[in-house]
């Protein structure tokens, strides 16, 4: 705590980054340690990022790529949510499905690249399929649990309240999944991004993977740093923005979980 | 009301669980028992006596084993809005607001909007949760959650109000100014109909001071071991706490339950 009031709680959380940019500064632009190819400066990343930013090329790609994630957490919604709510319900359904399930669970969604590329042909169609895997599972997964982790005695007070089936549906048992769909689309969306660059390293011509493969071909590491320090930034806005979408539409979520 | 003029009738009612491994358990033997409309009743026992398991038998959230539950003379059949119930847990819906919780009731009734708002204002006002409308659950202490929860049982203007333990998660002084509160809550709401409670509590001079008559049970299975008639006038005010009567009362019924144990 003292060490805390003298840095401060910002201090601390920017300690390590600033060592780190500290020691990459020193060790390329004040003693060139490394052959640029293998460790450009951070002042060289700066201006790539610049001429990236500038060219419209970077824009380009973030906006190939979120417009796939986009596609892909949304399918991934769509069909995931009334799955998970069917398998968490419904006994029957969770034995029916549950082996099927559990067998596509554990491949990787890398796996189905070659597969992918066979059926949809390299391009936006591969990729977001690829993405959508790795949304799709964790999307069911907390959807499950959200169905189960209804409480019987809301289940009992709202009966005994008059509620009809449907309005438990509606009031009772929805409120309760939200929030787990919410903590399953929040873990979505990071799979999704490690799931895209690498789909669009291999089945596309577009996105931030794709552009980070373009220039690995003509050893412009510079333009490498670049693209990967974009997808840290976006995946951090993206949990952040999410996280704030949360507190705003169910406020009463932070009480529940201390409660 | 039933031929016998009960709100509540209960007749050989038994209630066995049974296990996968095949061994049953009995947590409730032969129960009879008859509530008259707008009488206060408690049940007082050991844990694991069955009274739990008789409430949830009445407000229909399990099936007797044997015998039949009856309101009115009619057979319970699942749970109800006639009979409204209020948890020890509270059970309140942490994603609704104070004011969404109590008016849950009225509007899976079908109420309109406007009707339920204004119990709503009616009746949080009664149980002095007014102001706290826009809270969430979380929001608030023990003792409000649990006014709360009363607000949305009476809300429905329920005939039969059942009361699992609703202060045994409050401290002390809480219960004891809730134990008040209650009373005064109860008479009023009885005003507009009567309500009629079966209360179940583990405290001896909380049954005494709410109720009319106090239902002694036995441990596993669960039988009824003696009904002691309350005498003292209504409203009840703390002071009969000290009267002697009081004391009788409360001494004969620990000396029931510690034969027991």
């Amino acid at each position: 705590m003292n060490g805390a009031g003298r840095l401060g709680n910002f201090g601390w959380r920017i300690l390590l980054p600033v060592l780190l940019l500290a020691a990459w500064y020193f060790t390329t632009e004040t003693v060139t340690l490394f052959h640029p190819t293998i460790l450009p400066s951070p002042l060289a990343v700066l201006r790539m990022f610049w001429k990236l930013l500038w060219n419209g090329e970077l824009f380009a790609n973030i906006g190939a790529s979120l417009l796939r994630i986009f596609y892909a957490n949304l399918t991934a919604l769509v069909l995931g949510v009334p799955l998970g709510l069917a398998m968490g319900l419904y006994r029957p359904v969770e034995r029916l499905l549950d082996g099927l399930f559990s067998t596509f669970r554990p491949i990787p969604p890398l796996a189905w690249v070659p597969l992918s590329i066979l059926w949809l042909g390299i391009g936006t169609m591969s990729v977001v399929f690829i993405t959508f895997l790795a949304a799709f599972f964790a999307i069911v997964i907390n959807t499950i649990a959200g169905a189960r982790a209804v409480d019987r005695l809301h289940m009992r007070a709202a009966l005994s309240l008059g509620a009809s089936q449907r309005r438990i549906m509606t009031h009772v048992v929805l409120p309760t999944v939200v929030s787990y769909v919410f903590t399953g689309l929040r873990i979505a969306i990071g799979v999704s991004w490690m799931s895209i660059v690498a789909a669009e390293m291999i089945a596309a011509s577009s996105g931030l993977g794709y552009m980070i493969t373009y220039y690995r071909e003509v050893l412009r590491t510079d333009a490498i740093i670049v693209g990967m320090l974009t997808i840290g930034v976006i995946g951090l806005l993206m949990d952040l923005a999410t996280r704030r979408i949360e507190q705003w539409l169910m406020p009463w979520r932070v009480g529940f979980h201390l409660a | 009301m039933s031929a016998n003029g009960s709100k509540i009738s209960v007749r050989g009612v038994a209630k066995t669980f049974g296990s996968a491994a095949g061994e049953a358990v009995r947590a409730l033997d032969a129960i009879d028992l008859d509530v008259a409309a707008g009488e206060f009743v408690t049940i007082v026992g050991p844990s694991g006596c069955g009274k739990s398991t008789l409430l949830n038998v009445l407000a229909g959230f399990e099936a007797p084993s044997q015998g039949e539950a009856l309101i009115d003379g009619r057979k319970i059949n699942g749970p109800g809005p006639e009979r409204g119930v209020v948890f020890q847990e509270y059970a309140l819906f942490p994603w609704l607001t104070v004011a969404g919780n109590v008016g849950f009731g009225p509007a899976s009734l079908g109420v309109a909007a406007n009707e339920t708002a204004a119990r709503v204002r009616h009746y949080l006002a009664m149980v002095k949760l007014d102001g706290f409308e826009r809270k969430y659950p979380h929001e608030l202490s023990g003792g409000m959650r649990q006014r709360c929860a009363l607000a949305r049982c009476i809300a429905n203007d329920p005939d039969v109000m059942l009361m699992d333990e609703p202060l045994a998660a409050l401290d002390a002084l809480t219960r004891l100014s809730l134990q008040d509160e209650l009373l005064r809550i109860w008479s009023e709401a009885s005003r507009e109909r009567p309500k009629t409670v079966l209360y179940i509590t583990h405290a001896i001079d909380e049954a005494l001071y709410l109720s009319d008559r106090v239902v002694v049970m036995s441990e596993r299975p669960g039988r009824i071991r003696r009904v002691i008639d309350v005498p003292f006038a209504r409203p009840r005010a703390p002071e009969i706490r000290t009267d002697a009567l009081f004391h009788r009362l409360s001494d004969e019924i620990w000396l029931l339950l510690r034969k027991e144990t």
